[in-house]
């Protein structure tokens, strides 16, 4: 190390100096704060005062309560209950794992719960979405979450209202449920209108008339914390509460049609053929759509899911089978439309029936046959099917398949049950296409008892029975009478059924009228007891076919492929008030099973007919007509 | 003047007639101000706190044992300083090492150290006033200007503190300290050949601190400091809305305990950090500027009370404090401002935390000592 003197006043001089440049240069920097400082506060104040203000001040969307659904007699099917529930902001929370935890130790979280809330956490949501974790806290739950509050940031307990069917198994199908909106749904549906919407129909009358029950979102201009608690509401523009339906189902006419029932696999539809509203449409067995509404634990779904009675599975519009006899009376007056014959014509019935040049025997579903007396009206009261086969064989399926597709077989036809299938009513040009194969006469024969290629679904054969009953007059089917009191209008009704004679259409029912009066009757059973006239034809449809010279055995047969029971049914005959169709899977005999069924249902109806209370209108949104 | 006269009186009585400042080795000018940042600080604390007095009375608590720190302190005469600069220094040293080894962390670094598991402090809080004593110590005793050799052994010292706060790791405080010893070397008369030479080495460096050294949190730092709007609701958003409460204050403020941005906690670390940013929205940039006034007025006043220092050591330990001081406002302003990157340094006197104001006190006290125990 060098050793020199050292030089007090140069060192000084030296710092000093330098000092004053310090000075300098910190007057220079601070110009420079001050100078961004003016640019952020002047040059560029009215850009962060807007910010500032979007940042208080948030469009809070407000979800419009969804409109109430009412039966016919005003009896409250499906409402909104205030229920509680945990949701979790993601984006506010800061420890995932430790809130998870802390609301499990505090509330109690199902394994499910925690697998649901991971599921959708990992699903594409609106940003500073809520996602809910708990439904239906309890008052102490609320309590315990409170007084946590400040170690759950981004935890919010909501008051929310959620829907209740009242009725639950009685109209899980055709009312539907709401649940969670899923991304298909967020894509389809109105973004602006859904902002605040979380509970979407998912089947029946919820989804078909999601719309209509929804109504108009609302907006409220509220102040906000940078934890997004809403500390004033500065505006609000209410939302606009969705419409109310009134349907034409009577709430106790569908209980009396599920008790009947009795938990058999099946499905009943009654319409009022005067309207085309469907009074009761029920299948059986059926679930409670409440355990949809909050989305359904797997538990619960796998049960429904995996049961061989598929109660999920909408019997009444989705499910086809052959129509089997129910067709006669509809097929007879092709017949007659046709020319083939008429009502006096007498054919003789030995048990079976053959075409020329065809080995196959054709066998009536008595074995000794009906004898050799049977004209049209007793081929419907005895259900004769040799008379079919012959009549079936002159008219030819040109003659038989346009005038079937005349009541709507083969198509939808109902003017608002959504998901209804068009089930199938063969052609000619249908085998060809669907099959590869041409028609051929056996095909006829078959289509003449309503088995082959045909099927129906119950909705499809009440409506047609329910044509037949209004004299070919269309009605079309539908659930809903009024929207807000408003009621529900069809502009394109399907042509009216004409006939060359319009006089058979009461000649049919009266023979259908046997059916129940006649001593050959098929359903003579329904006679007792009996206060009004009725009009019915009987069905079985096949589940196995039974091949050529087999006896049917229903011991030997599971009881899964025994026959389907088939029942149509109208009354009284002069005024038709009700017209049914009913199947009882695997239910043999129609008029001991499916028979009483529709019995109990019209003897209901026709009872309460007489007996209706009037309808305070003003209490279910009536009174707003034309509004 | 009446100052003169009494200055006069007492540099020739002994004891007799001395005012209470000057028995105090207290600069009344300085004081004052300091007094007058400090009120200003709790107010902005009030609001900032969403008027939490609790917090505010215990500001006044660090407050109390700053300036008693500072009374203490300057009662020594800087001589002592001197003498203990290698001591505190080295001892400085051995803690930080502790620190790394055996330390208490926080929010993913080690800062702290336990003494008995009694009470905890930051050895760097040490150092933020044993680095630029040490520099004016080892400055003191050479020749000045400094040749080669010597800046090569000062930066050594500079850089060893600085790289083990580094490792703890606290880039804004490892900065801080290797400014202020860097200070040091500039008051010593560093000549300008090699502070062009350094800032080219620094441009050269850049590129391998950013693959080889910063932490991924550091380098999202500087990239939000680039793109704030990169990341709004990340890393970005502390930016974004201290940006916007301090242009929404605009000339005038939205008035004390008005400011939305603050009071509806949009603002993040409101009381600490991004404490200026309430006061710039409450008060506008009328505020602001005044503000900005005194702390220009206390660094003037500090560097004119360290050039009036009675030796080098004196002049250079002074000197480089105030600036330091300055430094701190600037990074602070600078930072919340958006015209720095975000790095965790407190607005000096007016953010809450008693540790940042004990440790500025107690380099106040030492300016106050060196200027009143000027006289040789």
């Amino acid at each position: 190390m060098s050793f020199s003197l050292k030089d007090a006043e140069n060192e000084k001089d030296i710092f000093v100096r330098r000092a004053i440049l310090a000075a300098f240069c910190v007057l220079l920097l601070l110009c420079a704060l001050a100078g961004r400082m003016v640019f952020l506060q002047v040059s560029q104040h009215e850009l962060f005062a807007s910010k500032s203000e979007n940042n208080r001040v948030q469009l809070k969307p407000v979800a419009p309560i969804r409109g109430l659904i009412f039966d016919r007699n005003g009896i409250l099917l499906a409402e909104n209950l205030p229920s509680h529930s945990l949701s979790i902001v993601p984006e506010r929370v800061q420890d995932m794992d430790a809130t998870l935890a802390l609301i499990d130790t505090l509330v109690g979280l199902s394994p499910e719960e925690g697998a649901r809330f991971q599921k959708r956490l990992k699903q594409w949501r609106r940003p500073f979405e809520a996602i809910t974790i708990k439904y239906r806290l309890d008052e102490t739950e609320i309590a315990k979450l409170m007084v946590n509050a400040f170690f759950l940031k981004g935890v919010e307990v909501e008051a929310e209202l959620v829907r209740h069917y009242p009725r639950g198994e009685d109209f899980a199908h055709v009312l539907g449920y709401v649940g969670q909106m899923n991304e298909k749904e967020k894509r389809r549906l109105d973004d602006v209108q859904y902002k605040a919407t979380r509970r979407v129909g998912k089947i029946g009358i919820e989804r078909y008339y999601q719309d209509a029950l929804h109504g108009e979102v609302g907006y409220q201009k509220v102040e906000t914390n940078a934890q997004g608690r809403i500390l004033d509401v500065l505006e609000r523009e209410s939302p606009k509460p969705g419409s109310n339906l009134m349907l034409n189902l009577d709430a106790n006419l569908q209980r009396v049609a599920m008790q009947a029932f009795k938990g058999r696999r099946g499905s009943l539809v009654a319409i009022d053929p005067n309207t085309g509203g469907i009074l009761a449409m029920v299948s059986s067995p059926s679930f409670d759509p409440n355990l949809f509404v909050n989305g359904i634990s797997y538990e619960d779904y796998n049960t429904l899911r995996d049961s061989l009675d598929t109660p999920l599975f909408d019997r009444a519009s989705r499910g086809q089978y052959p129509p089997g006899s129910t067709m006669k009376p509809f097929i007879g007056l092709s017949f007659l439309q046709s020319g083939v014959t008429n009502w006096s014509e007498k054919i003789d019935d030995p048990g079976w029936y053959m075409l020329a040049n065809d080995e196959r025997v054709y066998r009536d579903w008595k074995r000794n046959g009906h004898g050799d007396d049977i004209n049209l009206r007793q081929a419907i009261i005895q259900s004769c099917d040799v008379y079919f086969y012959e009549m079936s064989f002159r008219a030819g399926i040109d003659n038989i398949e346009p005038f079937l597709s005349q009541f709507g077989f083969g198509k939808n036809t109902s003017l608002d049950v959504g998901n209804a299938l068009p089930a199938l009513l063969p052609s000619r040009a249908w085998k060809k296409q669907h099959r590869g194969r041409s028609w051929y006469a056996g095909d006829t024969l078959n289509m003449g008892l309503g088995q082959g290629y045909m099927l129906i679904t119950p909705l499809q054969l009440a409506t047609a029975m329910s044509v037949f009953a209004n004299k070919g007059k269309w009605q079309r089917s539908k659930l809903v009478q009024y929207i807000d009191g408003v009621a529900l209008a069809d502009a394109s009704a399907p042509a009216d059924v004409e006939i060359n004679n319009p006089a058979d259409w009461e000649r049919m029912g009266r023979a259908m009228e046997g059916v129940i009066r006649h001593h050959m009757g098929t359903a003579r059973a329904l006679q007792k007891g009996l206060q009004y006239r009725l009009a019915a034809k009987t069905g079985t449809a096949q589940v196995v076919s039974i091949k050529q010279n087999e006896e049917y055995d229903s011991a030997a047969l599971l009881e899964r492929q025994r026959d389907h029971a088939l029942f149509v049914s109208f009354a009284p005959v002069d005024a038709p008030q009700i017209a049914i169709a009913v199947i009882v899977e695997n239910g043999e005999s129609a008029g001991r099973t499916a028979g009483p069924i529709a019995r109990k249902v019209t003897d209901a109806y026709l009872s309460s007919l007489a007996q209706r209370p009037p309808l305070k209108r003003d209490v279910f949104g009536l009174s707003n007509m034309g509004n | 003047m009446s100052g003169d006269f009494i200055r006069q009186l007492d540099d020739s009585g002994m004891g007799r007639g001395r005012s209470l400042f000057r028995r105090l080795h207290i600069d009344p000018l300085l004081f004052a101000m300091l007094l007058l940042l400090v009120l200003v600080g709790l107010f902005t604390l009030y609001s900032a706190s969403g008027q939490n007095m609790q917090m505010v009375s215990r500001q006044m608590v660090y407050f109390a044992i700053g300036f008693g720190c500072m009374l203490v302190i300057a009662q020594f005469n800087p001589h002592w300083f001197q003498l203990a600069a290698p001591w505190l220094f080295a001892a400085g040293i051995i803690a930080l090492l502790l620190v790394l080894v055996m330390g208490v962390g926080a929010k993913g670094a080690q800062r702290w150290l336990s003494i008995f598991g009694l009470f905890r402090f930051q050895p760097s809080e040490i150092m933020k006033l044993a680095v630029p004593m040490m520099l004016a110590w080892f400055m003191a005793s050479r020749l000045m200007p400094p040749n080669f050799k010597v800046i090569v052994q000062a930066l050594v010292l500079i850089y060893i503190p600085t790289l083990l706060i580094m490792m703890q790791p606290d880039l804004g405080t490892s900065l801080l300290i290797s400014a202020s010893g860097l200070l040091v070397l500039l008051f010593a008369g560093l000549s300008w050949r090699w502070i062009a030479l350094a800032l080219m080495v620094v441009l050269a460096v850049a590129p391998a601190m950013w693959y080889g050294v910063m932490h991924a949190y550091q380098k999202q730092r500087v990239l939000t400091f680039l793109d704030p709007e990169s990341d709004p609701l990340g890393s970005g958003w502390n930016i974004i809305q201290s940006k916007t409460a301090i242009g929404s204050g605009g000339i005038e403020g939205k008035g004390w305990l008005q400011g939305t941005q603050s009071q509806l906690e949009f603002l993040p670390e409101r009381h600490t950090d991004f404490i200026i940013a309430v006061f710039a929205e409450e008060q506008g940039l009328i505020g602001v500027l005044l503000l900005l006034i005194l702390y220009l007025m206390i660094v003037i006043r500090g560097i004119y009370m360290a050039a009036q220092a009675r030796d080098s050591f004196s002049r250079l330990l002074g000197g480089s404090l105030i600036v330091t001081f300055f430094v701190y406002v600037f990074v602070n302003i600078g930072m919340v401002s958006g015209i720095l990157p975000v790095v965790g340094v407190p607005l000096p006197l007016v953010s809450y935390g008693g540790t940042s104001i004990v440790t500025l006190m107690a380099a106040f006290g030492v300016i106050m000592s060196i200027y009143m125990h000027r006289q040789v």
